[in-house]
């Protein structure tokens, strides 16, 4: 028996532009944080700009933007959401946000299916927020969007490092683009920047740790206005648009 | 009419199949519906009537519904999809993701969130009968 999804999938994301995935082999980092405000700082700058939650057990993404519940409309596939002048699709929008526990192999049938029927149309960028981890999830995204680039996430914690280096090296095993670390909640020491040159990644800066940020989950225009979402714009945006400023 | 993104999926597929093998005609392709994702059957064979074209154009689709079961990982009680058991709202997230039967259902014997889709999950391609 074969799977028809697998053949429709490069299909349904022809006119995506450039898919950025946002991921770190560690939880709790600021991933989902990054990738939310991402996605609406490229819309803000004017540019056509989707974000999937692809963290299928503990998604996070409808909180950070205050995404309330509606149905997606079908035409001829799935609709994503239009919130915030961004496309959106997560998971909860068919969980209702209620506990859900996958094991490895529901958690590829949810990416493959949202992949195969989601019409996502023309985007300059998709951002895919990932669950932590060098799991299924992003063994299934180089599988599925070889052409995807990674934007990583740590933390000084030596831990998140570690962790990150691992991704790095499974990235770097099959030849996926990396546009660099992000270094959040930092010190103001220079020890991740140095492990970061290590490993031989571009280091993007470090983000201060940003008391504003958990009171403006919800709101997007407090979120876009805090210290974290000026730190986006200025340290990730340049690397993200540089190798796509030729194509847009 | 997500059954139409579906029905793509299979032609585009079935395309893959015939310029890969080399067919000059395909006469039949037989898909075999798993029952969790309540495809509507005259609306996915609506699309694919609208969809074959060129190698496809005068294929015959034949459908075959495959019974929804369930194993739960905790107890080994095996059991069979109803969907009479959920609201619409309930049904149609399923028929559009069907793994989020793990957000509605639990094994019935030990309540269980833990179970895997053993069958019956959503479309497939069978056997595909055409000239070479």
């Amino acid at each position: 028996m074969v799977d028809p999804r697998i053949s429709i999938i490069d299909g349904r994301l022809r006119g995506v532009k450039d898919v950025v995935v946002v991921s770190s082999g560690k939880g709790g980092v600021g991933k989902s944080l990054t990738a939310s405000i991402l996605a609406l700082t490229l819309s803000r700058r004017g540019y056509k700009a989707g974000l999937l939650d692809l963290d299928f057990t503990s998604p996070s993404t409808h909180l950070i933007l205050g995404v309330r519940g509606t149905n997606l409309r079908e035409e001829k596939g799935i609709i994503p959401a239009e919130v915030f002048g961004l496309r959106y699709m997560s998971i909860v929008y068919y969980t209702r946000d209620r506990s859900t526990s996958l094991r490895g192999e529901d958690l590829s049938n949810i990416l493959i299916e949202l992949l195969a029927v989601t019409v996502w149309g023309e985007l300059d960028f998709l951002i895919l927020d990932m669950p932590p981890g060098i799991g299924d999830t992003t063994l299934d995204i180089i599988k599925y969007i070889n052409r995807s680039r990674f934007l990583l996430v740590a933390t000084p914690s030596i831990l998140a490092f570690s962790t990150v280096h691992k991704l790095v090296d499974l990235l770097k095993s099959q030849n996926i683009s990396i546009i660099g670390i992000l270094e959040n909640m930092g010190r103001g020491d220079a020890a991740l920047a140095k492990h970061v040159e290590d490993i031989g990644v571009k280091y993007l800066g470090t983000i201060p740790f940003d008391d504003q940020v958990e009171g403006s989950m919800g709101n997007v225009d407090r979120l876009c206005d805090t210290e974290f979402a000026s730190s986006i714009e200025k340290l990730a945006l340049p690397s993200i648009l540089s190798t796509m400023s030729k194509e847009l | 009419m997500h059954e139409w993104a579906l029905a793509e999926a299979v032609i585009s597929t079935v395309e893959e199949v015939v310029e890969r093998e080399r067919y000059e005609e395909v006469f039949e392709v037989n898909l075999i519906m798993g029952e969790l994702q309540q495809i509507d059957v005259n609306i996915i064979k609506f699309a694919l009537k609208q969809l074959k074209k060129g190698k496809l154009g005068k294929a015959k689709f034949n459908i075959k519904t495959q019974k929804a079961s369930f194993k739960c990982n905790v107890c080994g009680n095996i059991w069979v999809f109803n969907k009479n058991k959920f609201n619409e709202e309930v049904s149609e997230a399923i028929h559009f993701i069907p793994e989020v039967s793990h957000t509605y259902i639990k094994c019935p014997k030990c309540k269980s969130p833990d179970f895997s889709i053993v069958g019956g999950r959503g479309l497939y391609i069978g056997k595909i009968r055409g000239r070479k």
